[in-house]
This record gives structure tokens, sequence and C-alpha cells, in this order.
């Protein structure tokens, strides 16, 4: 198959790339502020500035911490959520430009998602409080359970291709996108994607319950970066579908880059609408369901993505 | 992935630097008083190992190294929290023990592999590398030696479901009865899709 083009950007555009990642990650918490408002019957506006003032209030909070808290770890695993999403970015192509244009992006993308065990639990842990940790193990188990099925899923696109390079995924779903033909990698993919950034049915490891989980002891920015990167960590996933899944950049009348935003974004919204309409998923019952639904179900689409790929030679 | 001529120096600093990063993280990993610490003092030792294996153009190899060992040392926090007994996990202690003889044994086994290595008449090169080193691995581990593969993996996996059957302390016949017929399963924790 022929390489699809795709120009490294220079180093300075990362930040162009940060500034896009941030923007979209507001764009979702203000959409779920203003969600919230209409449920609870509260004007759209209040719904709407909740998180500026939210992230306002945080920055301005003194941080307290706990008699035994290990304060590196816990940093270490807040701050690591923005850090992941920002380099999950990194190898998306915007308009035949990437800023790295990884021959493994997708295994890339893997090995980032998989580094959001390592930061949730050690948030949880830091703390040196019992419900953060009991947080950071339930994160832990439901992890167990969609890691699998969500490889399997990044598999499909990249097996239908021939290639683990994102910009040929992008380009060999020419006319047909791989959303139309691989509905159920799809649908598993968008379900990692909340599960790792800990969001709707996936949220128990930072649930009420648990008096916030992984989030009880953050404090001030450190709680600030914990939110943001949960935000964060849903746009990076929903941006890197775009490749994956739909079509990338194509479309018509406008630019690449201007379709591959516009996908993300409204990838990002259906993901934030959907997630509040699905209840809570407890992370013990998750992993039957993982192993016993999700993993088989993404194998058989595998399998068919595997035979049309050989019959069409 | 080709490296760019203009980067080739920049490519030695980034090397050798997470060369430095990954011993020193492994240093770490012994000088730590906490579990965790040490846990991921070793995490992110293979990290950076794996980003240098990035940097020597080995992508797949390199980002596989990341993803495992991550995952690897993220299930080893669940298990030394769960099976370490009086659960020192929870507290400060020490990552040694028997210091002089594990000394003595270190500094030994590290003057016979140096002395190995210094003194052994090492064969010249023969023969260029593969242009596609990943493709040359996968083809060394697999061609030639997979009859072997196909016979020790089915060994392995009876091994593994051995290992299992014995070491699970419910089996089938407590959750679904003796005739297996009993649903929904009677389980000290229900599974999500109601067997």
């Amino acid at each position: 198959m022929a390489e699809a083009a795709v120009e490294t950007a220079a180093a300075p555009w990362a930040l162009l790339a940060a500034v896009l990642l941030g923007a979209l990650a507001l764009g979702a918490a203000c959409l779920d502020g203003v969600l919230a408002a209409c449920a609870e019957g509260v004007p759209a506006r209040v719904g709407l500035r909740a998180p500026v003032a939210r992230t306002a209030a945080l920055l301005r909070q003194r941080r307290r911490t706990t008699v035994a808290a290990d304060g590196l770890l816990q940093r270490a695993g807040g701050g690591g959520l923005v850090v992941a999403a920002l380099l999950m970015v990194a190898v998306v192509p915007l308009g035949g430009h990437a800023l790295a244009d990884l021959p493994a992006g997708v295994v890339w993308f893997n090995a980032m998602d998989v580094l959001v065990w390592a930061l949730v639990w050690l948030a949880g842990w830091g703390g040196d409080s019992a419900l953060a940790l009991v947080g950071g193990y339930r994160f832990l188990a439901q992890a167990l359970a969609y890691e699998l099925p969500l490889m399997f899923a990044l598999t499909a696109p990249a097996v239908a291709a021939g290639s683990l390079r994102v910009a040929d995924v992008a380009a060999a779903q020419d006319g047909l996108w791989h959303v139309v033909w691989m509905p159920v990698a799809f649908a598993v993919y968008c379900a990692g994607v909340v599960a790792f950034s800990v969001q709707g049915p996936f949220a128990p490891p930072a649930g009420l319950d648990l008096a916030g989980g992984v989030l009880t002891e953050a404090s001030g920015a450190d709680r600030l970066l914990l939110q943001a990167g949960r935000y964060a960590l849903l746009a990076a996933g929903a941006a890197f579908a775009v490749p994956l899944f739909l079509g990338g950049g194509a479309g018509p009348l406008l630019p690449g880059w201007a379709w591959v935003l516009l996908k993300a974004g409204l990838l990002l919204a259906a993901l934030v609408v959907l997630r509040r309409r699905v209840p809570a998923v407890r992370p013990d019952r998750f992993l039957e369901a993982g192993w016993l639904v999700l993993l088989p179900a993404v194998l058989l689409q595998l399998l068919v993505v595997a035979v049309v790929v050989v019959g069409r030679g | 992935m080709s490296v760019p001529t203009d980067l080739g120096a920049a490519v030695g600093v980034a090397f050798w630097g997470l060369a430095v990063v990954a011993v020193a993280a492994g240093v770490a990993v012994f000088r730590v008083d906490s579990m965790a610490r040490a846990t991921y003092a070793l995490a992110v030792s293979f990290v950076a190992v794996g980003a240098a294996l990035l940097l020597v153009g080995l992508d797949y190899v390199g980002l596989v190294v990341v993803l495992m060992m991550v995952m690897e040392m993220a299930v080893m926090g669940v298990y030394m929290v769960m099976l370490m007994g009086m659960n020192p996990a929870l507290m400060p202690m020490s990552m040694v023990h028997s210091g002089r003889r594990a000394a003595v044994l270190a500094a030994g086994t590290f003057v016979v592999l140096a002395a190995g290595a210094l003194l052994v008449p090492w064969p010249e090169r023969r023969g260029a590398p593969a242009p596609d080193t990943v493709a040359a691995l996968g083809t060394a581990l697999m061609e030639s030696t997979m009859l072997v593969m196909l016979v020790v993996s089915p060994v392995m996996v009876a091994t593994i479901v051995a290992g299992v059957a014995l070491a699970v302390p419910r089996g089938r016949y407590d959750r679904l009865g003796d005739d297996l017929r009993r649903r929904p399963a009677d389980d000290p924790q229900p599974g999500g899709v109601g067997r």
C-alpha cells in the first residue's frame, strides 16, 4: 500500500496541539456543565461557566495534605494524565502534518493509554488515604476489563490498513470509513476511551460513594490537573478516533485539518452526552462483562476484518 | 524510523541521557523505602529503556517494552499489597535484605562479568545489520524455530490451565453444584453477565 504523505511538524507547533487539545477538553467540560444545569433546572449559562469558575476556585485553593502522603507519586499521577493525553494527540495527523509520524503510531497510542493505569493508581496511592487507594484499585480492576478489548479494537483498523502508521490507517479508508464496516470495534474503542478517562459509567474509581475515590485527597492545582486530565484524555481519545475510524481529514469543502477538528469535536460531544445517560458500572461486574462479552465480540469483529482483507487480496 | 543526520548529535545526547535515567532509576529501586516507589522506579527504568529502543529505530519493540512494563508494574502493585503478610507494602520498609552477602555476590558477579567482557577474544563483526531490524528479528524468531514454538505453546497453555485449576479456591462444582446445573451460579462476588 502506498505511504500516505505526512510531514512532521516543527517542535513549536506542539504548543498549538496543546491549545487545541485544551480547547476541546474545556468545550467538553462546558457541555457537561450545561447538561448538568439543564438536568437540575439551573440556567444553562451557570452550567456553561461552571468549569471556568471551578478552575479559578481550585487555582486559589490552598493545597492540603495528609500526614504521610507520598507527594512525589501523588503529583506524578495527577499531573501525568494531561501529559499522557498530549502524547496521544502527538501522533494524530492534522491536515497533512503530525507532531510525530511514527511507523507504529497505533501502538504508541496504546502505550500511552496503558500509562493511565499507573497514573490513576499513583494518584490514589499517593494521598495515603484508604478511600483514595480503593479508588486506585477500582481503576485497575476496570482497566483489566477494558484494556484487552480496547487493544483488539485498535488492531482492527490497523489490520484493514495493513499498517500501524496512523496516516496510513487514515488514508486506507478512502471512500468507506472504518466505522461503517467495523462498528463493533468502534463501539468498544469508544467504551475504552470513556473508561481510561474515568468518566460516566466508568467513573466509580472517582465515585461519590468513595468520597471522590482517587480525587479524595487531591486539592488545589493537583485536583485541577486530575480533573482536566480526565477531560483531556476523553478529548485525545476522540481525536485519535478520527484517523482510525472516521476517515481522517476526508470531507467536502473544508480543508483536512478543519474536518479532523470538527469530527473530533462531534465525537467528543457525543461521548459527553452519551456517558451521562449510562448508569455507573461496578468494576467487579464489568470485569466479567469485559472478558465474556466485549472481548469475544471484538475478536469476531477482527476475524471479519481479517477475512475481508485476505479476500480483497 | 530513519533519523535525520542533523539530529545525530541530539539523538546521541538523548540516548545517553536515557541510559543514565534507566540505570539511576534501577538503583533507586533498592534505595527507596516504599514498595510503591520501588515498583514505579522500576517502571521508569523500563520506560527509559523503551525510549532508548525508539531512538535506535526499534519503534515497535520500544513501544511494546513501555506498554508491557507499565502494565506489569501496575498489576504488580496490586499483588504486592494483596499478598504480602501484615501488609508491609503500606508502610516504609527496606527494599534489601542480607546486605553484606548481597554486596559480596553483586561485586563478585560484576568482577566475573567485567573480566569476561574484557578478556574474551570477541569475534569480528561479519555481515551488516538488516535494513528492517524488526522484520529480521521476527524471521529469526519465527522461521527456523516455528516448530519449537508450535510445540511449546500448547504445553505452556496446558501448564497455565493446570496451574489455575490446582490453585483456584472455588471450582465450577462449588459455583454450579455437583451436577453443574445450578443457575445462577453461587458466587461470593456475582459477575456482570449473570452466569
